[in-house]
């Protein structure tokens, strides 16, 4: 997994500090540990994997392991603009995957990943309960419909200057 | 306790509940095929994820195969181990986990002792249907231990060994699906985690996922290089446990078929790693009652319980985990470096060889010694004390390269005077026995009295952690002792919590003590073997003349011509060291 290096500010230590503490320090809360943790930073850098995992007494490479095996968490801070394309059955069958390709091709950046400006960053997600209108496509919480490969362009250029 | 009746291939078996149908079965006989599945009973460790599903049966009205290993068995179960569903199954399976593993089983480092070789063999599969990607992932070299995840199968066994066992944690399984391997966090490599090299993944690989770093070519070459005096020095644990690779039983004995045949393949000096186990004993025993009896005279200065320091796993251990407790082990180094120091010394010096044209190599049940000759502390100007160090296998390979008829040969001597060694520097091999040898030596020292019996029975035994009392003259002394790091944790945080009760504790990382290393002969899971080595151990301890270390002639000849006496400035120079707070060194890595 590609990630980024951060230093903790003490004060962000405290913070997953006592996340852990209202968990209990279980290492069973590992999963509500995490999710909350990456509310508060919008992403897991290994230095915030190796708080909480001093903080409930496990092994750094256990979490790391359920860092890499969910999709929800994320090793990069997303993008200003999270893009999230939708590549459930409906929207995949109606063409989610070109959508997809040409996000990547714009961009330049494979799934998962950010900019290098940290404006957009893409993920996929499995439906968001809108299938009359697939494909779709999310940015942030806005909704786009039936996009088509040419119609990327023009979500993008909405955000052209915005920052 | 409740009994249940179940039928296996026809065959009627009454096991208690809750038996799984893979024990069942084995009442019967019957041993199911299974990659991932290992039981080592004498350490209580049983592991049984289910994952590699080569284990699959047929239970009479379940709609799915179940896997033998994880499923209990129930009244009037009918199982039936091999039908051809279940043949067809178990190959289809096999043929998945083929398709995602590198051809090379002609040059792979574990091509004859591979469980997944076998397994084709077994299951006869002769071609792999399915095609599609393969996973590439980059070798990861440590000075110890080569990761080679391509070649992973996902059995997980070394991840309980490493979690489990030895509560060092540095291997988890990561990512889902195609992409899931075990590695370290972060994908770093094993040089940059908190990884011991004790070798007890590699000892349980059923693979060459995880092998040790090989130097039989780097040996071959030595042995070749005319300017070059090599000499070669053998761990007590070895000689117990290289038979097995010749087709003996565990428990055999090879210590003069070992000498012959490393004189055959052309080692200079044949040596043995138990005289500096008396030389360990020596210093460390000195170091002991040093700080026992001023802990008697009331110093409360005096750090106490103080702790063995001859295994390079362990060493590495309370550098990561507990570097505020450093000053608790010996000072002693390993049998392995004492020797390294003081054959480019001592016996460079007699012999009037230059240290640059001496090779010291030792032959270790061990994967961590590899890392520990590399440790710079242990060379002088850049050159080590011990150049490289190869592992019972790698022994057992050179020797079938060369051809040697190993079984045939004569048993012969350790050349002198670095082959001189008492029973009580064999018994380091396994567990309790350095702190065995040790009270053997320091209650004569102590009480100046006879000892009247040798053998400290209490401290012998298999359980992951021991102590015993020992009467040095009316006081008494508290031994503990543990093998498995996990083990070690346990009587570390006792110590760390003021609450320890022991005088002196001895620690190994591997299960048995030396005789279980991540270095020796396979064991495939099964925990009889190593208990069948600690026999032999003891059996060579007990035909030795002399016993004690301190009446090893040729050790007191090296104090009288060249150490002075146990603690003195040179013997702190040769044979002594000092400890690295690793935790600091990672942070400044990263």
């Amino acid at each position: 997994m590609t990630s980024i290096k951060v230093k903790l500010k003490e004060s962000d230590v405290q913070k997953l500090k006592e996340v852990a503490k209202s968990f209990n320090n279980e290492a069973g809360e590992l999963i509500n540990v995490l999710h909350k943790a990456q509310e508060i930073f919008g992403y897991l850098p290994a230095e915030v994997q190796e708080v909480v995992a001093q903080e409930l007494t496990i092994p750094v490479a256990k979490v790391y392991g359920v860092v890499t095996f969910y999709s929800f968490f994320t090793m990069l801070p997303r993008g200003r603009f999270p893009i999230s394309i939708c590549t459930g059955t409906a929207c995949y069958v109606r063409g989610a995957e070109k959508v997809l390709d040409e996000f990547k091709r714009i961009l330049k950046v494979p799934v998962g990943e950010t900019t290098a400006d940290g404006k957009f960053s893409i993920t996929c997600l499995r439906c968001v309960g809108a299938c009359g209108l697939a494909p779709v496509v999310m940015v942030g919480d806005k909704t786009y419909g039936r996009v088509t490969t040419d119609g990327v362009k023009e979500i993008l250029k909405e955000y052209e200057n915005e920052d | 306790m409740e009994l249940i009746k179940l039928t296996i291939d026809n065959r009627t078996v009454e096991v208690e509940k809750g038996t799984t149908i893979f024990h069942a079965a084995k009442k019967l006989d019957i041993t199911i095929p299974t990659l991932c599945y290992m039981n080592l009973k004498d350490l209580n460790i049983e592991h049984k994820p289910g994952g590699c599903r080569i284990c699959v049966v047929e239970v009479e009205g379940r709609r799915n195969l179940a896997p033998a290993c994880a499923t209990e068995c129930f009244e009037g179960m009918d199982v039936k181990t091999h039908s051809v569903r279940v043949l067809n199954a178990r190959r289809t399976v096999l043929e998945l986990i083929i398709s995602d593993h590198p051809f090379d089983c002609l040059i792979c480092a574990k091509s004859g002792k591979c469980d997944l070789q076998d397994m084709a063999v077994k299951l006869g599969v002769r071609d792999i249907p399915f095609q599609g990607e393969k996973s590439t992932y980059k070798p990861d070299y440590s000075p110890a231990i080569i990761r080679d995840i391509d070649k992973c199968i996902m059995c997980r066994r070394c991840e309980t060994m490493c979690n489990d066992f030895q509560t060092v944690g540095v291997l988890s399984g990561i990512h889902r699906g195609f992409e899931a391997v075990v590695a370290p966090a972060f994908e770093r490599d094993l040089d940059h985690s908190e990884c011991t090299y004790c070798g007890q993944c590699v000892a349980v690989c059923p693979t060459a996922a995880l092998t040790e770093v090989d130097h039989t070519q780097q040996l071959i070459n030595d042995l070749s290089n005319p300017n070059k005096t090599v000499v070669v020095q053998t761990a007590p644990a070895v000689r117990a446990a290289l038979g097995e690779e010749f087709g003996m039983e565990p428990g055999t004995l090879v210590t003069g078929k070992m000498v012959a045949a490393l004189r055959q393949l052309g080692f200079h000096f044949v040596f043995d790693t138990d005289f500096a186990a008396d030389l360990t004993i020596m210093e460390e025993g000195t170091e002991m009652l040093d700080r026992l009896t001023r802990h008697l005279e009331g110093d409360k200065e005096v750090k106490l319980p103080i702790l063995t320091s001859c295994c390079p796993g362990w060493v590495n251990f309370f550098e990561y985990y507990y570097p505020d407790m450093m000053d608790i082990p010996s000072t002693a180094r390993s049998p392995q470096q004492m020797f390294g120091a003081i054959a480019k010394t001592y016996f460079a010096e007699k012999q009037k060889i230059d240290r640059k044209d001496m090779v010291v190599v030792s032959i270790m049940p061990c994967v961590a010694k590899k890392y520990e000759c590399t440790r710079e502390e242990f060379a002088t100007d850049g050159s080590p004390d011990v150049d490289y160090s190869i592992s019972t296998r790698e022994l057992a390979s050179l020797i079938k390269q060369a051809n040697i008829n190993f079984n045939l040969l004569p048993d012969e001597d350790f050349d002198k005077p670095m082959g001189e060694s008492t029973g009580a520097a064999v018994i380091f091999g396994t567990t309790g026995g350095v702190i065995e040898a040790a009270a053997r030596t320091a209650y004569e020292l102590h009480t100046g009295k006879s000892l009247e019996k040798v053998d400290f029975e209490a401290l012998r035994g298999f359980e992951g952690i021991r102590s015993a009392t020992v009467d040095f003259n009316g006081v008494d002394i508290n031994i503990g002792i543990a093998h498995g790091l996990g083990n070690a944790r346990k009587l570390l945080d006792e110590v760390k919590a003021g609450k320890s009760k022991y005088h002196a504790i001895e620690i190994m990382a591997c299960p048995g003590g030396c005789i279980g290393g991540g270095g020796q002969p396979l064991h495939h899971g099964d925990s009889s073997i190593i208990k069948a080595r600690a026999k032999a151990i003891y059996a060579e301890d007990k035909g030795k003349k002399l016993r004690k270390s301190h009446e090893n002639p040729d050790i007191i000849k090296l104090y009288d011509e060249y150490l002075g006496k146990p603690g003195s400035e040179l013997a702190h120079k040769l044979l002594h060291t000092h400890y690295f707070d690793k935790k600091a060194k990672q942070v400044l890595l990263d």
